[in-house]
């Protein structure tokens, strides 16, 4: 068995698929390829405590934290860690950067070993299924053969589904958390803003900007203003900003950011273009969208689910308005349709999408008494 | 409805064993208005039943996933119609048939998705419940919840002969009943018919249908 190494701040990398390559739903074979993860917490002796947590579209390995490049703590800090509702003293969670990501897993900014240079729009357009088949790939190669849990929020939530979909017997619990089983024409629309913000950068070069010395950092930076405002809420906005006017008693009569949303917004897209690779959003963006579980069953979403004997937590927010409640819900009438075992919570919540991300007390007391109920049928010890 | 916040724990655990009583070790139930799973748990811990709920209220269905118990927020109305025909054992309708829009509609419900269903239901023929309305010439409290007329979620208030006519009708066995007195207990009294309208308080069937 290959060991598990530790805890590193540089983060871990794998080299996958030396011996099969990937087929990926494009049809492109991809192999050898790196996949960069985090590892937090112990293995136990039967391998019964894995937890794969999936991160979001600009998320990374690096839930907890400090983050390599920025410093700054993980994006799961609120969940993840010692005596946490993913405790790290008890589960052994691993989080692996996804296909077409930029911190560390191939994307289109790593070198294309056919021509030494990086990718570009040379990578192939990858899909949350094959996201889901590469980290299949990095359990197989540390020796773990299930998972006590997959969760995620957002498109790690869609994660977790295609988990529980492709791999049933390998899923003992699945909480895709603020998510859908397919992406909404809404939410394609949404990011097709993004990409074409950044399309539309002269620096972004066709996507060769790494070729030419450019970073198409204003489009990038747009593209996750954007995005940023349908993580929020109407109340959660109004909270934090109203309408008051940033370092200034009275508005300018100019396009200066007057106000303090606008002054937020702009520090959010900037904060991220410093992290973020902009062709890895294009691709991560691409997969979500392409995203619909019941398409590949026939337009029945319950068929996807047929059979399966692992145990669902479904958890929605009432503000999130790019993952609806709704959505969520059509992914419990789907598993109640086979009569599978699933939990679903709506929690009460102003932060919008983001909410799964934030200190939400509600979530983090019921999704830890479904991890407690899991374990016991697990056999595993409390905690 | 979560009646346990507001019935005293003695009344409450009687209505529950009675309904556990009526359960195989191991079989797989759904209960229908859960509450915060006060029976879910007590049959996952005497009867290793496997066990799921659903619940209209929010707060409800946190409390039973917070205790381990898989519940989601439904409506029994409406989301029964997602399950798949004789997906479980037993389906579990505990003191809610009065409170929905379409009784008939619910029963054939919980007989379609459950090879049997147990229904427990507040007996408005009760004989304290008549005199009450004979004597005072005001609706009586039924149920465990002291609320006024207007606050009642029993829209549909019914005795029990009202339910074991509905029963024939629908062409649905009666297995077994059995009438709770005023204190919640088990009624000494085997009788059925007018005496068991009469003097039971609540009436917990099981129930199966030839089909």
């Amino acid at each position: 068995m290959p060991s598990v190494p530790g805890n590193s701040p540089s983060g871990h990398t794998v080299k996958l698929g030396q011996t099969r390559s990937l087929t990926l739903d494009c049809g492109a074979e991809l192999g050898p390829f790196t996949v960069a993860y985090q590892t937090y917490g112990a293995l136990n002796a039967d391998k019964t405590n894995v937890i794969l947590a999936c991160h979001a579209l600009t998320g990374d390995q690096f839930l907890l934290g400090p983050h390599p490049v920025t410093g700054r703590p993980g994006w799961w800090k609120t969940m993840v860690g010692p005596g946490k509702t993913l405790d790290t003293e008890r589960f052994f969670i691993i989080c692996a950067n996804v296909l077409g990501g930029c911190m560390g897993t191939v994307g289109p900014k790593e070198k294309d070993p056919a021509t030494g240079r990086p990718y570009g729009l040379d990578f192939p357009v990858i899909t949350i299924k094959d996201m889901v088949a590469s980290q299949a790939m990095l359990l197989d190669s540390l020796g773990i053969d299930d998972l006590f849990c997959v969760i995620g929020g957002s498109i790690g939530g869609m994660q977790a589904l295609q988990w529980a979909a492709s791999y049933p017997e390998r899923v003992f619990a699945a909480v895709p958390i603020a998510c859908a089983a397919r992406h909404s024409a809404q939410n394609i629309a949404l990011h097709e803003v993004g990409r074409q913000a950044i399309m539309a950068d002269p620096d972004w070069r066709g996507g060769g900007y790494l070729a030419h010395g450019t970073r198409p950092v204003r489009g990038l930076s747009v593209a996750r203003m954007a995005a940023h405002i349908t993580y929020l809420s109407e109340q959660a906005l109004h909270r934090k900003f109203g309408r008051a006017l940033q370092d200034r008693s009275t508005v300018s009569y100019g396009f200066d950011a007057d106000f303090q949303v606008e002054s937020y917004l702009r520090h959010q897209g900037k904060s991220f273009v410093e992290r973020f690779d902009a062709n890895s959003y294009l691709y991560i963006t691409r997969a979500t969208d392409y995203f619909d579980l019941a398409k590949e069953h026939a337009g029945v979403l319950a068929n996807a689910f047929a059979g399966s004997k692992t145990r669902f937590c479904v958890i929605s927010f009432t503000s999130d308005w790019l993952y609806p409640t709704s959505e969520n819900r059509e992914i419990v009438r789907a598993l109640n349709g086979v009569a599978a075992n699933v939990s679903f919570v709506e929690i009460n919540s102003d932060k919008g999408h983001d909410a799964f991300l934030l200190d939400e007390p509600d979530m983090f007391e019921t999704l830890g008494g479904f991890l407690n109920g899991a374990a016991r049928h697990r056999g595993l010890e409390p905690a | 409805m979560n009646q346990s916040e507001i019935a005293p724990d003695r009344v409450i655990r009687e209505d529950l064993k009675l309904i556990a009583d009526m359960v195989d070790a191991g079989s797989r139930l759904l209960d229908v208005g859960c509450g915060d799973g006060a029976l879910l748990e007590l049959l996952a811990r005497e009867k290793g039943v496997d066990g799921r709920g659903i619940e209209i209220r929010q707060e409800g269905v946190n409390a039973s996933v917070g205790r381990g118990l898989s519940v989601i927020q439904g409506d029994a109305e409406t989301d029964l119609a997602d399950y798949p025909d004789a997906a479980f054992d037993y389906v579990v309708l505990s003191q809610t048939l009065p409170a929905v829009r379409n009784p008939r509609g619910v029963m054939l419900e919980l007989l379609r998705i459950g090879r049997r269903a147990i229904v427990s239901i507040p007996n408005f023929g009760y004989w304290r419940h008549r005199i009450y309305l004979l004597v005072r010439g005001r609706l009586p409290n039924v149920g465990y919840r002291p609320v006024h007329w207007y606050d009642n979620p029993h829209i549909h208030p019914c005795t029990i002969k009202d339910f074991v006519m509905l029963c024939r009708d629908l062409e649905i066995n009666i297995e077994r009943r059995i009438q709770l007195d005023h204190r919640g207990r088990a009624a000494r009294f085997r009788g059925t018919g007018r005496f068991a309208n009469f003097f039971g308080e609540q009436a917990v069937f099981l129930l199966s249908t030839n089909r």
